[in-house]
């Protein structure tokens, strides 16, 4: 246990990583040459326009989509295709409508081969963590959005994963469940002890949750820039430092 | 017994216990109405039929009431001729349904998840379907005579498309979301299929399997009324043609009946299966 502890701690480096799409006939270069390496622990935000390839970035870290060049190393290992230390949130819960809350919450287990009590246990502890143990029973059905994306979250934290890949995981949550969201995404981070990487369009969410901010740049010659968030936490929206730094990053946007 | 009545027997035994009473009542009067919103015009309709035949409104000869009409159907099931007609009818289309059912959701399974071989077949079978299962039936007949193999296959052809073809689309319009989250937790093939595709596939399938019980249905009688001697839609056919009226439509409900009982068991089924969404009759 021990060895593995100090073996895998969910550092990923990113070398040279470029990425381009065909769309209609024509080359879209997304990602150029990126370099970047993420601390093992740290809660790392990518912001950037739409369309600037956050989401891009975060299916090659998953593992679901191949980089033209360069690579992904996850402690010390190449990443090919999807792999056990990392788990994805999607902006949608992708619960599976015919299943338990509890089983979806199960589901990531089982399929890596766990049994099935031991699944259930472990599901039933994550998911009273995002406060839902009394819905074990209910189908997806009968939550509201932000309970459902609380679902997707134990499910990804029931696999304990070393790396927890986010994409606008509360894009399409209100403002009031989303503050809340995030205070509980804060907390699980500093209890699990998981890297984080965080797509958000959100610059306030990026402030309040992320150690250094990935911007991408609006024009695709520009280079990224990485923001540092020296704040002590949990972070209090209202303080100057925050608002300067939420200031700064609105400013990469042109924006003010 | 009026509900008056009922009220009145549990305040005679119940006693002190009025309060109960009363809500029983209400619960009475309120599966009451949901029974009359849903069955009261069909009773209506009944009761207007039994009147006009046998107040003369209408020709009894042609509409007899509906009282002689379940008298020959009391005779015909008990006295056992109606009998060996629906027997004959059950066995042909229960045939025919299984094996379509047995042919159909496995090749369509396995065709909604290989999509070359989907885009190969799939004009093909949109010429099968498109092309009416009766105006094949005499084809089916050259080739099979006109006994138990051709009626069986007929309807069997007719109830196959209905049901490939919605497990097709079944499989195909499982949410690749939901797919590719399975992978992310390194779901090999065969577990992204049990878990995810065939679940997701159920109700579509369930959809495809009560088109193809109507077909099954509707196929067994048309069969039945060319060159058949025995079953329900042989018997609506040959009743007509001895001008026992009664009897004619004594088969045609019977009919109406298996059709029904058919389409409330696969309800019931999929209830059972897919109690996470709502299911509509
Ligand atoms: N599968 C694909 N095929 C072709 N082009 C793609 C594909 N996925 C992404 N792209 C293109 O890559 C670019 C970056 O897309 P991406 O989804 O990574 O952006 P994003 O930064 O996540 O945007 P948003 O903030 O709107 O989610 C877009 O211009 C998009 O058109
Ligand atoms: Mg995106």
């Amino acid at each position: 246990m021990g060895d593995v502890e100090t073996f895998r701690k969910g550092e990923i480096a990113l070398r040279d990583l470029s990425k381009s799409f065909q769309i209609g006939g024509r080359s879209l270069r997304v990602l150029r040459n990126l370099n970047l390496d993420i601390r093992s622990g740290e809660c790392l935000a990518i912001v950037g326009a739409s369309g600037s390839g956050k989401t891009t970035l975060l299916r090659i870290l998953a593992g679901l989509e191949a980089a033209d060049a360069g690579k992904v190393v996850i402690d010390d290992q190449p990443v090919r295709g999807v792999g056990n230390e990392r788990a994805v949130i999607f902006q949608e819960p992708r619960l599976l409508p015919w299943q338990t809350v509890l089983e979806n919450v199960a589901f990531g287990l089982e399929v890596r081969g766990g049994h099935a009590r031991h699944a259930n246990e472990r599901a039933r502890h994550y998911l009273s963590l995002v406060g839902l143990a009394d819905f074990a029973d209910a189908y997806p059905k009968q939550l509201s959005g932000g309970m459902a994306q609380r679902v997707g979250i134990a499910r990804a934290l029931t696999v304990q994963p070393e790396i927890l890949l986010l994409d606008e995981p509360f894009g399409a949550l209100d403002a009031m469940t989303k503050l809340t969201m995030q205070e509980e995404l804060e907390r699980i981070w500093r209890d699990e002890n998981v890297t984080m990487v965080l797509v958000t369009h959100d610059l306030e969410e990026a402030v309040y949750l992320a150690d250094r901010v990935l911007v991408l740049p609006k024009n695709r010659d520009g280079n990224p820039k990485i923001i540092e968030i020296d704040l002590a936490r949990p972070r209090d929206r209202s303080e100057a430092g925050f608002v300067q730094y939420r200031k700064d990053l609105l400013r990469e946007f042109g924006l003010h | 017994m009026s509900l008056q009545d009922v009220d009145r027997s549990i305040l005679a035994n119940g006693g002190s216990d009025g309060v109960k009473a009363e809500e029983y009542l209400q619960r009475a009067g309120a599966r009451l109405r949901h029974w009359l919103s849903r069955y009261g015009l069909l009773a209506a309709f009944l009761v207007f039929w039994q009147a006009a035949s046998s107040g003369g409104w209408i020709n009894s000869a042609v509409f007899p009431p509906i009282d002689a009409i379940l008298s020959s159907m009391w005779r015909g099931v008990f006295g056992g001729a109606l009998l060996d007609d629906i027997a004959i009818s059950l066995q042909r289309s229960g045939l025919a349904f299984v094996a379509a059912v047995l042919v159909a959701i496995p090749l369509g399974l396995f065709m909604g998840q290989v999509r070359p071989i989907e885009q190969a077949l799939d004009p093909i079978l949109q010429l099968f379907r498109q092309t009416s299962a009766l105006a094949l039936y005499p084809v089916f007949i050259l080739l099979l005579g006109l006994g138990e193999a051709s009626k069986v296959f007929v309807i069997f052809w007719a109830t196959l498309f209905p049901l490939l073809l919605n497990t097709i689309s079944g499989v195909k319009e499982v949410d690749s979301k939901l797919i590719e989250m399975a992978r992310v937790y390194g779901a090999s093939r065969p577990t992204v299929f049990r878990r995810v595709v065939l679940p997701g596939a159920i109700p579509s399938i369930f959809v495809g399997l009560r088109l193809s019980a109507t077909t099954a249905l509707l196929l067994l009688i048309a069969s039945e009324m060319i060159g058949a001697n025995k079953g329900v839609g042989f018997q609506v056919m040959n009743a007509q043609y001895n001008f026992q009226i009664p009897l004619m439509f004594a088969a045609i409900f019977i009919l109406a009946g298996l059709g029904l009982i058919a389409n409330y068991a696969l309800v019931f089924a999929q209830r059972r299966l897919c109690r996470w969404s709502d299911v509509s009759i």
